[in-house]
C-alpha cells in the first residue's frame, strides 16, 4: 500500500475522479499551470487541459458563482477557495443559493458542488490564513462539512464528497497537509460521509475532536494514560451531519466528555455537540462537558501557538474531566 | 483563448496581434481559437479602417507566423485609430499622442513571449511617459520636480529595494516568517505617494511599505511588526507587512483583496459630505480588478464622485495567474468608463510619469470632478511573496525586459548624467541601510512577544464578560512550549 501525504492523496483523489467522470471540473485561483499554492492540483492541467482545470481571475464570488452555474448545467464542479479566509465573498453565493437551491425549487434544481478549502492555523498565518469556519457554514442549513485528518481519509472522504448529491465544504487542515502520512488504498474507495472513526479507545474520558487537533488530542491522551486516565478519542471526519450515535455510544460508556476545535469557542460545534450531549445523555454524565477552544478573537500572529488547542491545554481538561 | 490584450500592436491586415500565441496557458490541448483583435469605438471605426492600408505601408516589418514580437512605429494619426482618443483620456491635463511615436523604442525586444505582460505594451501610444529612451525627460509630461527632491526620491527608492532584499533574506533565515515587498514597483508606489498633498489619505493593498515609509513611519516601526513583538503596534496579531500607520495617515493592512477599494471611496465621499479638502488613494494590483470590492469601489465613487484615486498596479501577475485572466478588455484603464471614471494608462516604471498622473489625478479630485482610475503598467520582479516561487511558473527569460525598465536604474542614469549623483552614492546609501535595518532588527529581536493579556484586548473597545474569563484562563493555564517566539 503506498504512502501519502495528504497533499497527495487528494491530488490521487481529484485525479482519479477525473479520469472517472468527465464532466468533473477543478477551477480556482493558481490551480491550474502551478497546481495550486500548496500543489494539491499539481499535475492535472497537464493532464486535464485547460478546459478542466482552469485558473480562474481572482474572485471567489466569481469562482463559486460560476461553479453553482456550471453544477446547473450538469458538470461536477470542484473549485478550491485558496484560503478558507478569503471564501467571504463567496458567501453570499454559499449562503443564499447553493444552500438553498434544492430546496426552494421543490426539488427541481439540485446544486451541488464540492468546495475544497484549506483551514486552521499554526502556520504563522495570522488572520487571514488561519481560520477554521465551520460553524459559519453548519448554522445554514443544506450545507455538508467534511474534515479530514489524515491521507487515508482525505481520499475516501473526497471521493464520497464528489459523489454526494449534496453540496459539501471539504476543508483541509493545511498545518497537517505535508505531516500527516500514512498508507493509502491504491486506486478507488470510499469513506462514507456522516461517520466519526473512534481512532483510540479508552473508558474514562471522550474526547471529540478533528482536523489538525486530532494529534495534539493524541498526544494529550498518552500524557493522560501516564496518569493512569483511558481517553478515548473520536475523530469526527465529517463535521456536518454528525455521527451523534458513535458520539453518544462513546459519551455513554465514558460519562465524561471534552471537545476541541480550533475555531473561537463561542457558538463554535463544540456548543452544538454538548447542546446534543445533554439532550441525548445527560443521565450519563458523570462531569460537565468541556470545550478546549480558540478564544473569541481574531486569530493571532505570534501568539498563535497560545491560541490554538494543543496538547498542553486539552491534557488538563482530561484530567479534571476525569477527576471531577 | 482570449486576444492577448493591452498591446496595441496589430497587424491590420488580417487582424491578427503581432504576438507569438501564448501557449503556455492552454496546456493540454493547446492554443485554439484565433486570437482576435480589439474593435475599436464606435466613433473611430471609420479612422481604423481608413488607416489600415497606411499602417501596413508604414510598418517596419511585416508579421510571419513563427516570427515573435516585432515592434511596430506608429505614425502620429494611428495613435486615434485605436479607441484612444481624447474622450477615453483624463480631461485634465491631455496627454497627446503626439510625443508617443519619439518614445518608441529604438530596438526590436524580440524577448521570450511566454510572460503575461510585455514591456513593450509600455510604448503603446496612450501610455503615458516622461523617460525618453535616451533617458532624457519629455517635457510635455515632466512634472518639474527639482534635482534635490529627484535625488530624495532616488535615495528613498533605493532604500525600500534594500529593505526588500534584506527582508526576504531574513525570512530564509528563518527569523521571520514572512515578507511580501514590491520589488520592482518602488517607482509605481513611491512616485505615486510622493504626489500626494500632506491632507491626502492613503489606503494600501499589501505592497506599499515603501509608502508608509516615506510618510514617515519609523523603521523600527515596521521592523518591530516584521518580528510580531512586544513593540509592534498592532501587538504581534497580525502576520508581517500587516501594518497600519495612522499618524502619516495610511491605513490598515488586511490579506484578503480588494477590500480597501470600497473603503477607500468611502473615506473620499466622507470627505467630501463633509466639505472636507481630502482625497485618497487606494492601491490595488491587477488582480484585485477581479475582485467584487473593484466594481462596487469604482461604482459608488462614480456615482457620488468621490475624491478618490484608483490606482491599480499591473505587474502582469496575481501569485502565478497572468493579466489576461483577469479581464477580457483591452487595458485596466479603459474599465473606468464603465462607471464614469475617467481611466489613463502610465509607465509605472517610470518615477516622473507616476508623480505627473497622480497629481493630476488629485488636482481633478480637488476640483470636485470624482475619480480617476490610473493603470500603472509595471512588473513583479520578485515573486508574490517569500511563500511563493516565480520559477515555477515563469521562466528567468521573461524579466529580462522588465529588468532593463528598472525604475531604479533609470533615475540613476538620469541623475549621473546631471551630476547630481556621484557612483559612490549607492555604496553609501546601502552601508546606511545596513546599519539602520541591522540596529533596528537587533532592537525588534531582543524584545519579547507580546504580553498575553493583549490577545483579548481591542477585540471590542471595552472588554465583555466571556472575554474576561477566557483571558483568566488561559494566563492561569500552561504555556506553549516555546513559548515567546
Amino acid at each position: 500500500m503506498p504512502q501519502m501525504n495528504m497533499v497527495q492523496a487528494i491530488n490521487d483523489a481529484l485525479r482519479l475522479e477525473m479520469r472517472r467522470d468527465n464532466r468533473v471540473v477543478v477551477l480556482g485561483e493558481d490551480v491550474g499551470k502551478v497546481g495550486g499554492v500548496f500543489r494539491v492540483t499539481q499535475g492535472l492541467f497537464d493532464e486535464f487541459g485547460d478546459d478542466r482545470v482552469i485558473d480562474t481571475p481572482l474572485s471567489e464570488g466569481g469562482i463559486i458563482g460560476t461553479a453553482i452555474g456550471m453544477a446547473l448545467y450538469g458538470l461536477v464542479p470542484v473549485p478550491e477557495i485558496q484560503f478558507s479566509d478569503f471564501i467571504f465573498p463567496a458567501y453570499d453565493q454559499i449562503v443564499s443559493e447553493l444552500a438553498k437551491y434544492r430546496y426552494r425549487s421543490g426539488g427541481e434544481y439540485p446544486a451541488k458542488l464540492v468546495i475544497r478549502t484549506p483551514v486552521g492555523g499554526g502556520i504563522r498565518g495570522g488572520h487571514y490564513h488561519s481560520q477554521h469556519p465551520e460553524a459559519q457554514f453548519i448554522h445554514v442549513a443544506g450545507l455538508k462539512v467534511v474534515c479530514p485528518s489524515n491521507p487515508a481519509d482525505a481520499k475516501g472522504l473526497l471521493l464520497s464528497s464528489i459523489r454526494d448529491p449534496d453540496p459539501v465544504l471539504f476543508f483541509e487542515p493545511k498545518r497537517i497537509y505535508r505531516a500527516a502520512k500514512g498508507d493509502v488504498p491504491d486506486g478507488d474507495y470510499t469513506v462514507p460521509l456522516g461517520k466519526a472513526n473512534v481512532v483510540r479507545e479508552g473508558k474514562h474520558v471522550t474526547v471529540v475532536v478533528w482536523g489538525a487537533m486530532l494529534y495534539e488530542a493524541l498526544e494529550a491522551a498518552n500524557q493522560a494514560a501516564a496518569q493512569g486516565i483511558e481517553t478515548e478519542v473520536v475523530d469526527l471526519r465529517t463535521l456536518w451531519p454528525l455521527d451523534i450515535d458513535t458520539i453518544i455510544q462513546s459519551v455513554k460508556k465514558t460519562g465524561r466528555v471534552v471537545v476541541v476545535h480550533e475555531a473561537p469557542k463561542s457558538c463554535g460545534l463544540g456548543s452544538e455537540i454538548v447542546s446534543l450531549v445533554n439532550e441525548k445523555a445527560f443521565l450519563h454524565l458523570e462531569a460537565p462537558p468541556k470545550r478546549v477552544t480558540g478564544f473569541d478573537t481574531p486569530f493571532p500572529y505570534t501568539l498563535e501557538m497560545e491560541y490554538l488547542p494543543l496538547a498542553h491545554r486539552i491534557l488538563p481538561a482530561i484530567v479534571e474531566t476525569a477527576r471531577y | 483563448m482570449r486576444s492577448l490584450g493591452r498591446c496595441a500592436c496589430r497587424d491590420v491586415i488580417n487582424g491578427q496581434p503581432l504576438h507569438e500565441a501564448k501557449r503556455s496557458w492552454r496546456g493540454g490541448r493547446g492554443v485554439r481559437s484565433a486570437l482576435r483583435p480589439p474593435i475599436p469605438p464606435r466613433s473611430n471605426r471609420k479612422l481604423y479602417l481608413a488607416f489600415g492600408s497606411i499602417l501596413a505601408k508604414s510598418s517596419r516589418t511585416l508579421p510571419t507566423p513563427s516570427t515573435t514580437h516585432r515592434v511596430v512605429k506608429w505614425p502620429l494619426a494611428l495613435s486615434l485609430s485605436f479607441g484612444y482618443g481624447p474622450g477615453a483620456i483624463m480631461s485634465t491635463g491631455t496627454y497627446p499622442a503626439s510625443n508617443h511615436s519619439a518614445l518608441a523604442p529604438a530596438h526590436d525586444d524580440a524577448a521570450t513571449l511566454t510572460a503575461a505582460r510585455h514591456p513593450d505594451d509600455v510604448y503603446a501610444p496612450d501610455v503615458v511617459r516622461v523617460f525618453r529612451n535616451d533617458g532624457s525627460l519629455d517635457p510635455a509630461h515632466d512634472p518639474g520636480l527639482r534635482v534635490d527632491e529627484v535625488v530624495f526620491l532616488y535615495r528613498t527608492m533605493l532604500r525600500a529595494r534594500l529593505l526588500d532584499e534584506r527582508l526576504v533574506l531574513l525570512q530564509r533565515q528563518g527569523r521571520i516568517g514572512f515578507h511580501i515587498g514590491c520589488l520592482g514597483e518602488e517607482a509605481c508606489i513611491l512616485g505615486s505617494a510622493y504626489a500626494l498633498r500632506e491632507n491626502d489619505w492613503i489606503f494600501p493593498c499589501y505592497r506599499e511599505f515603501a509608502a508608509a515609509l516615506l510618510r514617515g513611519m519609523p523603521l523600527q516601526r515596521y521592523v518591530d511588526n516584521m518580528f510580531g513583538n512586544a513593540n509592534d503596534p498592532v501587538k504581534g496579531r497580525q502576520m508581517p507587512d500587516h501594518i497600519s500607520w495612522r499618524k502619516g495617515k495610511f491605513g490598515s493592512v488586511s490579506s484578503p483583496i480588494g477590500t480597501q477599494i470600497t473603503q477607500a471611496a468611502g473615506f473620499a465621499w466622507a470627505a467630501k459630505l463633509r466639505r472636507d479638502d481630502l482625497a485618497t488613494l487606494v492601491y490595488f494590483g491587477d488582480g484585485a480588478t477581479s475582485s467584487n470590492d473593484f466594481h462596487t469601489g469604482m461604482n459608488f465613487a462614480g456615482v457620488f464622485k468621490a475624491p478618490v484615486v484608483f490606482l491599480c498596479r499591473n505587474n502582469g501577475w496575481a501569485i502565478s495567474v497572468p493579466t489576461e485572466r483577469q479581464t477580457g478588455s483591452h487595458t485596466f484603464a479603459q474599465k473606468g468608463i464603465a462607471y464614469g471614471v475617467p481611466g489613463v494608462r502610465v509607465d509605472g516604471n517610470d518615477l516622473f510619469a507616476m508623480i505627473k498622473v497622480t497629481r493630476d489625478a488629485i488636482a481633478r479630485a480637488a476640483r470636485g470632478e470624482g475619480p480617476t482610475l490610473i493603470e500603472a503598467m509595471t512588473y513583479r520582479l520578485s515573486g508574490h511573496s517569500t511563500s511563493d516561487d516565480p520559477k515555477a511558473y515563469r521562466p528567468d527569460a521573461t524579466l529580462e525586459p522588465w529588468r532593463r525598465l528598472d525604475p531604479i536604474p533609470r533615475v540613476r542614469q538620469y541623475l549621473l548624467r546631471i551630476g547630481a549623483l556621484t557612483t559612490t552614492e549607492d555604496a553609501r546609501i546601502e552601508a546606511e541601510v545596513d546599519a539602520e535595518l541591522k540596529a533596528a532588527i537587533t532592537a525588534a529581536e531582543n524584545a519579547p512577544a507580546p504580553p498575553l493579556e493583549t490577545l483579548f484586548e481591542d477585540v471590542f473597545a471595552e472588554l465583555p464578560w466571556h472575554l474576561v474569563e477566557q483571558r483568566d484562563e488561559l494566563v492561569r493555564g500552561p504555556r506553549a512550549k516555546g513559548h515567546g517566539h
